[in-house]
């Protein structure tokens, strides 16, 4: 057991959970993606491999591992090899800061927050690394589009981090969800009494974390009716799983980050239970916020790349920037 | 933590993989023909960078970095190369007398490159190199607008000409149609 205790032992059992962890979402996350299709489209679903359809993941995952790699000529071939695994070793970084419970993190890092930002940013130059590299009209277009709306969403959920980092007044995570112990009305999302537009900084925080996913209705990176499959359109097999398995992998980060700095973490909403519950409270809030990721996915259509920006730079940073001084004002004056 | 096994050589290997990381993405922006492959080389760099910052017990230093060097400035030269260059380099001609001209700058290179590191080990700093606060985001705010004012006041003014730079460029290419 004094083994188990040692930090390089704990850092690689973490390690080993975290990759876990992320592979598992990622595959069951594409059957519940497709379950839900089917549910908003008045169609089944997946259903013949397994019970439900439970199998699919797994079929797919053989199908994809046993397709080869082609490397079109003409490409840069090391960057068309290396960007998957650059979309998503980041995302795993993530993942390292961020407390499932009240003591399964495997790094309690003083400015986590910080991290999960910086690692974050590196998504975007990886696909569109990937797309450069892919020497294809599509996938160029593709990067171009990638880069514009990331850089023009980082903004507003910048600003939105800023004034939770006012609030909160640390970027250690487990701290933030320490300070939200209690009823459900002490998590941040319901503090109006800090800032009356804190659901508005959450729904901020949301509409900016699917535009950073690439999710739709901002997935204009992909749009597969105009752009084949935009950035990934060259990828095959296991190149493309791996972008698939990355892009999953950051919605969990982002819907974690969610959960964590707005629905107070691995807090119980009763006050009570939040102990040993912990990590099922977290995995139950964070899994709410993915389903509607899913849902909005399905229901809303793609948006057009001007009315994209439009609502970034109109509409989403004054905003932000609006709550960011009424919160600075309110901390003054109280 | 110093029970664990062999844990000197975990943490010199974990340093030399940052400083071997550094120097190889060095090595390839400096050597590289397509200049994307050089913006992955600085990308490299930077991220060694950074692991040398955390190795230094600063770990705040080492996500700006990142957020800053990768997440921002190498994506904005590498879209700024997407909206430009055409996409093969150019063939350059062989240059008259390359190795001397390489010789020279090679020498230059060392000289200063031994300059510096003789003044970073040997010289008399007014500032001695100890921990002058615990590195925190807080220690960095106070002293930012307390102590560097001066200094964080002159870079906002450095933005504020860049965005009005960029403003007089854009409006200026507009009218000229």
């Amino acid at each position: 057991m004094s083994f188990l205790t040692l930090e390089p032992i704990r850092l690689l059992l973490y390690l080993v959970g975290v990759c876990a962890f992320v592979g598992a979402n990622a595959a069951y996350l594409v059957l519940a993606e497709r379950k839900g299709a089917g549910r908003i489209q008045r169609r089944p679903g997946p259903n013949e491999a397994g019970y439900a359809g439970l199998l699919q993941p797994v079929a797919d995952g053989i199908k994809l591992l046993a397709k080869q790699i082609m490397v079109p000529p003409g490409t840069d071939a090391l960057l068309f090899r290396a960007a998957p695994l650059m979309v998503m070793a980041p995302s795993l970084m993530c993942l390292a800061v961020i407390p499932f419970g009240a003591n399964l993190v495997a790094r309690d890092l003083n400015i986590g927050l910080l991290l999960v930002f910086s690692f974050g940013s590196i998504n975007v130059m990886a696909l569109m690394l990937g797309g450069w590299a892919s020497r294809n009209k599509f996938a160029i277009i593709s990067s171009a589009r990638v880069v514009s709306q990331n850089v023009a969403y980082e903004i507003p959920m910048l600003l939105v981090v800023i004034t939770m980092l006012m609030v909160t007044g640390t970027m250690n995570l487990n701290e933030i969800i320490h300070q939200q112990a209690g009823w459900f009305w002490n998590w941040n999302v319901f503090k109006v009494w800090v800032n009356p537009l804190m659901p508005v900084t959450f729904v901020i925080f949301f509409i900016c974390m699917l535009a950073e996913t690439n999710r739709a209705p901002f997935d204009m990176a992909e749009a597969e009716s105009e752009l084949v499959a935009g950035a990934f359109t060259e990828y095959g097999g296991m190149g493309f799983g791996v972008f698939f398995m990355a892009e999953y992998a950051n919605i969990v980060v982002g819907c974690c980050l969610a959960t964590i700095l707005f629905l107070g973490g691995w807090q119980s909403p009763f006050g009570a239970l939040s102990g040993v519950l912990g990590p099922l409270w977290f995995l139950l809030k964070m899994y709410a916020l993915i389903f509607t990721v899913i849902w909005i996915r399905w229901t809303f259509p793609r948006t057009q790349f001007y009315s994209l920006l439009n609502l970034s730079w109109k509409i989403l940073i004054p905003l932000s920037l609006f709550t960011l001084v009424l919160t600075g004002v309110m901390i003054k004056i109280i | 933590m110093n029970a664990f096994p062999f844990s000197d050589y975990i943490v010199v290997g974990i340093f030399g993989l940052a400083v071997g990381t550094t120097l190889a993405g060095a090595l390839i922006a400096t050597l590289s023909t397509r200049i994307i492959r050089g913006v992955c080389g600085l990308m490299i760099s930077c991220v060694g960078l950074a692991g040398l910052y955390y190795f230094l017990n600063s770990p705040f230093l080492a996500l700006m970095e990142i957020l800053i060097y990768v997440g921002a400035v190498c994506v904005t030269i590498v879209f700024g190369v997407m909206l430009s260059e055409p996409d093969e380099p150019p063939e350059i001609g062989k240059r008259h007398h390359a190795i001397l001209w390489g010789g020279g700058a090679m020498l230059v290179c060392a000289a200063v490159f031994a300059t510096a590191a003789h003044l970073g080990v040997r010289g008399n700093w007014p500032v001695s190199p100890v921990r002058v606060n615990d590195g925190s985001v807080k220690a960095i705010g106070t002293s930012l607008l307390t102590t560097y004012s001066m200094a964080f006041e002159l870079i906002s003014l450095v933005l504020l000409v860049a965005i009005v730079g960029a403003l007089v460029v854009a409006r200026f290419g507009r009218t000229k149609e």
